[in-house]
């Protein structure tokens, strides 16, 4: 265990950023979402949720896959370069990390997104503890523990102080690049801390939120179940759960006119979109309400059932804090619940 | 609270209407939900505080289609975008029945947050009968305050008045919340030199991750399909491919909905980044002022407006260009 002071922090990032990409939670306009660190840069580890989640870093939200140029009669394909620099992400939070394990299960089984595995071989992910857990947190009902969050390094801000603790082999790596900035430690702060962090996440409203009868077993009788039809009612169609939530993976494959050639790219889509998953015979789902039980039946039945149980919430509570109706997963457990009997 | 629940209850036991639109009470203090009442019982989850800033008009529009008279809530500057939408013919007056609340200023938790308030239990000072300048927040961090205002929704400051301008019936005061100037944003912005504005709207533009929240929630965008959906265009694209289409994207519907946008601001209030997004629309309506002469989007549901008239009289393209 390593320890450095919050106001060396700045020698740090430099340090870091000296030798590869560092991206970290940075305020712009009023919002804290991760970025590339510059030297002016206004780094907030104090904000607990950045707007989107990280996840950009590894699955950006709109990328280039190849590009084709007209030249007179002649025809060029260029595909785009996969990452091949290394990079840091600093100040994940346990959720987001345990958000990236979803992402994995996606992007690193076969048939592998290069993309994507180029990213992540490249990338080493620095987690921070949450120190302050916040009212829509609901990431332990998912058997994540904020206080110990595992990544390459894990890092806790315990007064005035960030403790560093290297858990990988590139985190080795990194912690070698700026040993020169850390003096060596005991954990007893850290474990204080974790302890502190631990007792206020038991306090927190969605603490106890049972996921009894969300499994990958459950699929006709949630999918058939009268709710989703009041449940979906306040939905604007908008894409923004699926935009800041760190486990939303799909994408669609557009082409942008260049003018002289066609840009082939990949976005994020939204299962909350009239035109996802659209294909040449059209639509397969029509209404709104269909669209949305889509949401919530991968995060907490088709996921599970094809991934080992493994759920694809991780309880950041994203959606919950900016959800324009006020809706969110938690209010769907919850509403089955109610429910009683029928699960 | 309570009397809008029992006029509703009479309303729907009388057949007057079918259902009731109003809000919900959510899991959380400050997360109530538009939604449908049916019947008695299913009031009883019925709210109305402070967090209930949805503007239902918009809901109307589906709502108008279904069979019988929906009882819709509407606050006073929701009725402006309920005026509007029925000049647009997108809404049927014979299908609604609108009782018009009164209003203290609605509040948004992002404010309270913005002060540093976090892991929020209970938020007293938010109900229609609270008389209170101050809401008293108990956290897992200990109890908290902040003023009423402080948490206020910017349209709040800014408020367009009392009066509402449609409805069947009225239930509730309302209170005067203005404290700020309604144009003061928009002169600030319009004494940046280009160059300026052209950082300002980078900058708050570039976090835009076009959910289009902004466009579902607004009333003026009521197209059935809109342009950037459309896979008939080019325009129809889901992410920001450069940083000239995130700007396209808001500046197009800034034109689509000019005239007709009454500044309800839910374009603002439900923006996950916090672009100040109303402020386009809103350089729209002062410059409509200025050329026209003053006009309010949705004061009636008769009036030609600006836009979609001509007189001779008419201001000339360039004209009085300072």
């Amino acid at each position: 265990m390593y320890k450095i002071s919050k106001s060396n922090l700045s020698a740090l990032f430099a340090k870091i950023a000296g030798s590869q990409e560092l991206f970290l939670p940075v305020r712009n306009a009023g919002q804290v979402n991760f970025a590339q660190w510059e030297e002016d840069a206004e780094v907030a580890l104090d904000v607990l949720k950045t707007v989107k989640s990280p996840k950009d870093a590894f699955f950006p939200q709109s990328e280039n896959l190849y590009t084709c140029m007209r030249e007179k009669n002649k025809l060029s394909i260029t595909p785009e370069e996969l990452q091949n620099k290394d990079f840091v992400v600093f100040g994940m939070k346990a959720c987001d990390i345990k958000g990236v394990d979803v992402l994995d299960k996606v992007f690193l089984s076969d048939p592998v997104d290069s993309f994507y595995a180029a990213r992540r071989e490249h990338g080493t992910i620095v987690a921070l503890a949450c120190n302050e857990p916040e009212e829509s947190c609901f990431c332990k009902v998912f058997g994540i523990d904020c206080a110990d969050p595992k990544a390459d390094v894990a890092t806790w801000i315990v007064g005035e102080d960030l403790y560093w603790n290297s858990l990988t082999e590139k985190g080795n790596a990194l912690t070698e690049v700026v040993k020169d900035l850390l003096e060596e430690t005991d954990d007893a702060k850290v474990k204080e801390e974790q302890e502190k962090i631990r007792a206020t996440v038991e306090e927190l409203p969605y603490m106890n939120l049972s996921l009894d009868g969300w499994d990958g077993n459950a699929l006709s009788e949630k999918f058939d179940s009268p709710l989703w039809d009041d449940l979906y009612k306040p939905c604007l169609a908008c894409g923004t759960c699926t935009f800041v939530c760190p486990t939303c993976q799909c994408y669609d494959i557009k082409d942008y006119d260049t003018g002289h050639g066609v840009q082939r790219y990949r976005c994020w889509d939204s299962c909350m979109y009239s035109d996802f998953t659209m294909m040449a015979h059209g639509n397969n789902r029509t209404s709104q309400m269909q669209r949305f039980r889509q949401r919530f039946m991968h995060k907490l039945v088709y996921f599970p059932a094809n991934n080992d149980g493994m759920y694809s919430c991780v309880g950041c509570g994203r959606c919950v804090e900016k959800c324009p109706s006020a809706l969110n997963i938690v209010k769907v457990i919850k509403a089955f619940q109610k429910q009683g009997g029928d699960k | 609270m309570q009397e809008l629940i029992s006029r509703a209850k009479e309303l729907l036991a009388d057949g007057t209407v079918a259902r009731v639109l109003g809000w919900k009470a959510g899991d959380l203090p400050y997360n109530p939900e538009p939604a449908y009442f049916e019947n008695a019982d299913e009031l009883s989850e019925f709210v109305y505080n402070a967090f209930c800033g949805a503007n239902l008009s918009k809901y109307m529009i589906e709502a108008s289609k279904k069979d019988g008279k929906t009882l819709v809530f509407l606050k006073p500057c929701d009725t402006y975008s309920f005026n509007q939408l029925l000049k647009e013919h997108r809404v049927d007056r014979e299908k609604s029945y609108i009782i018009g609340v009164g209003c203290k200023g609605k509040i948004d938790v992002e404010n309270i947050r913005k002060q540093g308030i976090k892991g929020i239990k209970t938020i007293s000072g938010i109900e229609m009968s609270d008389d209170t300048d101050t809401l008293k927040i108990d956290t897992v961090y200990g109890a908290k305050e902040c003023s009423y205002a402080s948490a206020m929704l910017e349209r709040c400051h800014v408020c367009k008045g009392k009066e509402h301008m449609v409805y069947d019936e009225l239930i509730g005061e309302s209170k005067d919340t203005v404290d700020a100037e309604r144009f003061a944003e928009v002169e600030k912005i319009e004494a940046m030199s280009p160059e300026e504005k052209f950082e300002y709207f980078q900058k708050e533009l570039s976090k835009c991750i076009r959910c289009n929240a902004c466009r579902n929630v607004c009333p003026a965008c009521s197209c059935r399909k809109c342009v950037f959906d459309s896979n008939k265009f080019d325009s129809a694209q889901k992410a920001n491919v450069d940083s000239f289409e995130e700007k396209m994207f808001h500046i197009i519907r800034a034109f689509h909905v000019a005239g007709r946008c009454t500044d309800c601001g839910e374009c603002s209030r439900v923006c996950p980044q916090g672009i100040p997004l109303h402020l386009f629309n809103r350089k729209f309506i002062k410059d409509i002022n200025e050329f026209y002469g003053e006009f309010r989007a949705g004061e009636d549901a008769e009036t030609v407006a600006p836009l979609t008239d001509f007189t001779f009289d008419d201001r000339e393209p360039g004209e009085g260009r300072g």
